[in-house]
């Protein structure tokens, strides 16, 4: 190969350029976006905070396919009592018992999702809470 | 001990045979468990309309209101783009085998209320492709607008135009959004679902609760001592369209 020198320190500049933002965010310990979300400040979620991280979608599902499919509605705990939401029996629904305490789609579901680039379809139909409170304010 | 070959094989089958049969019993009580209903029980809803009661207030529009803003139903100014729920139509439009000129021009000329019929055998759900829609066990013809590709096969089955398309999106053309019920998107058929949501909780359908003369009555029709049983069984009623044997479970009183 001719010039081999060169075109090796060609290579090697071109992977450096190539993969900078990585080695600057290594280099500086953090990456640039964090997703962030907001927790709400008082009370207790229905499950614990590790199995919502990584099942939420799937309980939601399972949510869906009960009200829907089986006319299965309010929320029951282990012991077979329901849950309680500001004193009646909530129900298995995103809109209205979780966004009861999480309120701000976007502080809350919006920056993992956006983090992540997922995009569920919930807000095609079901209504984010805060759009309906800006339309009255309007 | 020893065991020949024809015995072990009736032991095997046996001990699998009744393993299917118990796990399948457990099943369909399983599945019984889930369907019992926590709001209002009920083994097959219906509807009487009182054509006469309707017609009391002229021009009234009150059910149709209630059942659009508590259901996020858009309006549209174009008739094509239209979606209903339940809607007002002429009586000869809705009661179009009756073919009788020389009926009272009360009747004729006034409008008929129109809704799901919420058949006892429902064409729409025959053709669905996805089991988009089905019909539960109290006889509610329902949806799942989460399954539902836009065919619109159920549209073309439907004898009494109960579904609406949406070609447009929907939510621009909403006055006033209702939180606690989802909109739909483009693509997607709806039409009305005795309010199943607030029967859940034990309230009658919106249409019923907002109409001033008590025109609608909602009610069981296997109880005998129901109201609607009773009325039915002191009333001569019509059904829409009875000669294609959908079995319509909205009734009407002219």
């Amino acid at each position: 190969m001719y010039d081999t020198g060169k075109v090796l320190i060609g290579i090697l500049i071109f992977i450096l350029l190539f993969t900078s933002p990585i080695l600057i965010n290594l280099a500086g310990g953090k990456s640039s976006v964090k997703a962030n979300p907001q927790l709400p400040q008082s009370g207790k979620c229905i499950e614990s905070r590790e199995y919502m991280k990584d099942y939420h979608m799937e309980m939601l599902n399972t949510w869906r396919d009960k009200v829907v499919r089986q006319d299965v509605r309010f929320l029951k705990k282990a012991d077979g009592t329901y849950f309680l939401l500001n004193g009646v029996k909530a129900e298995m629904s995103l809109t209205k018992t979780c966004m009861k305490c999480h309120e701000n789609k976007a502080k809350f579901c919006d920056e993992c999702h956006n983090y992540l680039d997922v995009k569920p379809y919930c807000w095609d139909c079901h209504i984010d809470p805060s759009l309906v409170k800006k339309e009255i304010m309007k | 001990m020893s065991i020949n070959r024809r015995k072990f094989l009736a032991i095997a089958g046996g001990t699998l045979a009744l393993g299917v049969a118990g796990k399948q019993t457990l099943k369909v009580f399983a599945e019984a468990e889930a369907r019992k209903s926590e709001g209002f029980a009920c083994k097959r809803w219906a509807m009487v309309v009182d054509l006469k009661k309707c017609h009391e207030t002229e021009g009234c529009t009150k059910c149709i209101e209630a059942c659009h803003s508590t259901h996020n139903v858009p309006h549209f100014n174009n008739k094509k783009d239209e979606i209903k729920w339940i809607w007002k139509e002429k009586f000869e439009h809705a009661f179009i085998e009756q073919e009788n000129e020389y009926i009272p021009s009360d009747i004729k000329n006034k409008p008929a209320l129109l809704l799901c019929n919420h058949c006892e055998n429902p064409p729409c759900v025959n053709v669905c492709p996805t089991q988009a829609t089905w019909k539960r066990k109290d006889g509610i013809v329902m949806m799942d607008w989460h399954r539902c590709i836009g065919c619109r096969y159920c549209m073309a089955a439907c004898p009494y135009s109960s579904r609406s398309f949406n070609w447009r999106e929907p939510r621009p053309h909403i006055k006033q959004l209702n939180p606690d019920f989802p909109t739909r998107t483009r693509g997607v058929v709806e039409k009305c679902t005795f309010c199943d949501e607030r029967l859940a909780k034990g309230l009658k359908p919106a249409c019923v609760e907002a109409c001033p003369n008590k025109a609608m009555v909602f009610g069981d029709l296997e109880d005998p001592n129901s109201e609607i049983r009773t009325m039915l069984g002191t009333n001569f009623s019509m059904r829409r369209k009875p000669e294609l044997g959908t079995q319509p479970e909205i009734y009407y009183i002219i």
